[in-house]
Order: C-alpha cells, then structure tokens, then sequence
C-alpha cells in the first residue's frame, strides 16, 4: 500500500482523506451486510442452542450425547471420511493426467470437471437413484459382466450414499490439485532423480510434499462439503442414516424442536470449523517446510 | 518403467473420473426420452412426452420464476456490493482489510443448513416475515462469497497503475476505469457472476427453512417431486436445466475460457 503511495505522488498528497472516505464507503455495504445477515444470526444461533427454560442450559447438548444421537455424529463423520478417501484416492492421480493434458484433451477433461460441478445436486442424486435400482444399468452391467448371479439391492444401502457422495464432491477434489500440480516444476522431479532417487522416492520426496497444499485444500474442501451434505443421504439412504444435517433439519421442519436443532446445528458447525482451521495450519506448517 | 506405470495410473484415474461423473447426467439425459414411465434403459424408442408434461408439474411455473428471481437479484446486488468490498481490501488502506476478506468467503466454508437455521431463527427473532425478501437476503450471503473470492484474485492481479497510465494519457477518471479496469476485470466478473447465479439458483439447505407453503424455490418443489412420484417428467426438467447449464458454460469458456476459471474459481 505504501508503494503506491510513492509511485503516485500527486494524488496521495492531494486527496488522502477523500481516498480513505472512498475506501471505507466501498466497504460498508458488505460489511454491513455481513454482520446483520451472517454474524448476527449465527450469534442467535449460538445463543439459542444454550437457552433452556430457566436461563442457561446445556440440555440439548446433552441430548446430543446419547447413543443414538452419538450415532447420528458418527454417521456423518463416517460419510465425510469414507468419501474424502475414495475421493481422493481417484482424484490425485486424475489431477495429474489433467495437468499433463494439452489442447483438445485438456478442454474435454476440463468441461467434464466443471459440468456436473454446474449441474444441480438434486438432479445427479435423482440420476443416481434411476442407475443404482435393482434394474437399473449397474445392475444389468454387473449381471452381464457375470461379476453377480442376481440384481443385489444397491439404492438404500451405505454404498449408494458413498458412491453418490464420490461423484458430487469429486470436483473439488481434483481442482484444489490440480490447481498445484499444473504449477509443478518438472526439473525438480528430473533433478531428484539425476540425484540418484528412484522414481518412487522422487515421488514421495518431492512430488507428494510440492502438492501438499493441493491436498490439503482438496481434503478440507471435501470433508466440510460431505460431513454437511443433505441432499445426498436424503435420497440415495433415507432415515435408515440418520446424520447430523438431516437431524437437524427434521428438528426445524417436523419436530419443532429449535433449541435441540440449534445445538446440534452448533455440532456441525464446529466440526467443519475444526476442518478448515486444521487445513489452514497444515497448510502453514507445509509452507513454511 | 515406475514412471511409465504412474503416468498409465493416472491416465486411467482420469477416465474412470470422467466415466463416472458423466454416468449421471447420461442417465438423466437418457431417462427424459424414455416413452415407458419406468426408467427402463436401454431405452426402445425415444419419446417427447414427458417434456410436454414438464410445464403442467404443480406449481411448476411459479417456482422456477421465484428461483430465477432471487438468483439474478442476489447476484446482481453481490456483486455491486462484493466488487466495492474487493476493491477497497486490494487497493485501499483499509484496516482489517485481510480480516474483511476472510470473513467475505467464510460462508462457502460453513454447511448451508447452519446457515439456513441461523437465518430462520433470525428473521423469526426480528419479525421478519416477507418469504420473497428473505430469501433474497438469504442467498446475498449464499452469492457474496463466490462474489468476494474472484474478485479479490482478479483484482489482486490488476495493475492499477495502468489507470493512472490511461490518465497521464489524457482520459477522464472514470474513461480511465471504464477503458482499462473494467475490461481487464471483465472475466473475473463474469466467473464470479456465473458461480454466484448457479450457487443460488441450485441452492436446497439455506432455502428449505426460509420458504412457505405457497413460496418454494425450483430445486425445493424438485425434490418434492422426486420424494411423491418420481418419473421421467423430473428427468425431462433435469435434461433442460443441464441444456441451459452446458449453454452458459460454453458461452462463458468462449468469453473466458475454462482453464482462467479453474485458476480464479477453483
């Protein structure tokens, strides 16, 4: 800030209040709306989830301790991590294949990326309703690959709320890496090895802590996307996978029950809080190796 | 021959992901011709029928009008107000600029459904009962992120001298901002404006608490539909809304290309 003071002379010294005013003005509105519209709400929010009947209570928190409802927390930290995993599984190497595409490819991978990123999620859950049925095509797929004997049931179960969370948080798994590895200096892979270190030791040596960030990114971005999902575990498993979001959005729009909703509302905001602050100091630390 | 190894690995990473995250929109595209109202694929025939059906889906007509309203409104006032904000962190002496700018695309990192309660809560608190103004003001929360992020890293980017190169040139202030800034910031521009539109337009856990029985967004009354009586009308809805999503996509690679917006929006 202070160079462009040095490089534009005339105007620093002539309107340095009116530039300060300008700058504030052009801040104000979103601040504004930020604190009535984001702060201000999650504050209540914060507030009611400790409201008992008599002052302050941490009633609906204990409820949230019993074991169906540590149940429910565990179901969506299972969902959250089963699916960053496989995610990322797929998606670190496709990262690199699209960072070593040119041209056409690249285009094509690209807009394979960024398509069902636009679609809605509601539409990809309901495809994925009509493909995982009993008759569907990945059972007709299975049965003539001969890989089963008979249909097996598919929608409803664990596999169909992974498989579908996969495919929706993919995308922000890949881009975050490839993001970094598209930045990669390939020398530096090169100069590992003239150094004598075999590819896999080049790999885990120099490739892997280069991308670290990419990773980072891609995994909190996952993890805080799939731990809070509601529309997937809605339609691919139903109330046989109760999790947090769906806890509490029946809280709010069938039981009625807003201080039992706002605590664990509180939960899951503390959780994907607890993800992204994490990610920020890996992210820090791996920097500053 | 490792590397060879890794390099195939990653080839075929790449195809398994494009099958896969294709598969779905594939089936939906396919499923909305099908003439039986069992989804049964392969299809034998292709039939319009279900297209036909689309418009006369109850409450159809007023949902989609009330989606398209509040994402273009909340886009529209995010990203006046998220480019001023963008502006005064990159360029002034704002204090607690880096503060503001976490705290602009914080709620991307926040489950939607908190936020919705919160809002809920809020506007019930406040007495605040106007469904349409609500969730206008809902998603300006839900656009102003993505508003802030890619305006914030195209401005970042700017050389703002060159407006006072333009100037030293002879032009006006605001020539100098109208013929050097605003088209070196266009693409940013449209990318945050294209992600805000979709963000709001497709938005399912901010809105559910904040509409009413008479007052529900498209992708609410969608999956209302799928949870009744799932045929291949919500198909058919599907394919169009992806049709209307491939032609703003490629519109926006033609204005600024896919590969800008993957570093700007990742």
């Amino acid at each position: 800030m202070t160079d462009t003071a040095v490089r534009t002379p005339v105007t620093a010294v002539t309107r340095p209040d009116n530039d300060r005013w300008l700058t504030l003005g052009f801040a104000a509105p979103a601040t504004v709306v930020l604190a009535l519209l984001f702060v201000l709400p999650l504050a209540l929010l914060l507030v009611a989830s400790v409201a008992g009947p008599a002052g302050f209570s941490l009633a609906e928190y204990g409820r949230l301790t019993t074991p169906h409802y540590l149940g429910v927390i565990w179901n969506s930290l299972r969902l959250a991590v089963l699916t960053t995993g496989i995610a990322f599984a797929i998606g670190y190497p496709a990262a690199f294949a699209l960072a070593r595409a040119r041209g056409v490819v690249r285009s094509a991978l690209l807009a394979t990326l960024f398509l069902p990123l636009a679609a809605s999620v509601i539409v990809k859950a309901f495809a994925w309703t009509i493909l995982l049925r009993s008759d569907g095509i990945v059972n007709t797929v299975l049965l003539a690959l001969g890989l089963v004997d008979e249909p097996i049931r598919m929608i409803f179960t664990e596999t169909a709320l992974i498989v579908g969370a996969v495919n929706i948080f993919l995308p922000f798994m890949i881009l975050p890496i490839y993001a970094v590895v598209a930045q990669l200096d390939h020398r530096l892979v090169d100069a590992a090895a003239t150094l004598g270190a075999s590819p896999a030791v080049a790999f885990v040596r120099v490739v892997v802590p280069l991308t670290l960030p990419g990773i980072i990114a891609g995994v909190a971005l996952v993890f805080s996307l799939s731990v809070s999902a509601y529309v997937v575990p809605t339609l691919l498993i139903g109330e046989r996978y109760p999790t947090l979001s769906t806890t509490i959005a029946k809280a709010f729009l069938l039981a009625r029950q807003p201080a039992f909703g706002a605590a664990a509302g509180v939960v899951l905001l503390a959780i994907t809080l607890a993800a992204v602050a994490l990610s920020a100091r890996l992210g820090r630390s791996g920097g500053s190796r | 021959m490792t590397a060879r190894l890794a390099v195939a690995f990653a080839w075929l990473a790449a195809v398994v992901t494009v099958v896969f995250l294709m598969a779905p929109l594939a089936t939906v595209v396919a499923a909305s011709f099908s003439p039986s109202p069992v989804f049964d694929l392969p299809l034998d025939g292709v039939s319009l029928r279900w297209y036909e059906r689309i418009g006369r889906l109850d409450g159809f007509w007023p949902a989609l009008s009330l989606s398209l309203q509040i994402a273009v409104l909340s886009t529209a006032i995010a990203l006046v107000i998220g480019t001023l904000a963008a502006i005064a962190i990159v360029r002034g002496r704002l204090p607690g600029a880096e503060a503001l700018a976490t705290a602009l695309v914080s709620p991307l990192m926040m489950p939607g459904l908190v936020l919705g309660i919160a809002l809920l809560q809020y506007f019930r608190a406040i007495g605040f009962t106007a469904t349409w103004s609500a969730l206008v003001l809902a998603h300006l929360i839900v656009t102003l992120p993505y508003v802030a992020r890619t305006m914030i890293a195209g401005l970042a980017l700017f050389d703002f001298t060159l407006v006072e190169a333009a100037r030293t040139l002879g032009c006006t202030y605001a020539g100098a901002i109208l013929r050097v800034m605003v088209p070196a910031l266009a693409p940013s521009f449209l990318t945050a404006g294209l992600f805000s539109f979709l963000a709001s337009f497709d938005n399912y856990p901010v809105s559910i608490f904040l509409t009413d029985v008479r007052t529900k967004t498209l992708p609410i009354k969608m999956l209302q539909y799928i949870e009744e009586a799932p045929d291949p009308t919500l198909a058919a809805l599907s394919t169009l809304i992806l049709a209307a999503t491939v032609i703003l996509l490629v519109a926006s690679d033609r204005l600024i290309g896919l590969h800008r917006m993957a570093g700007t929006a990742e």
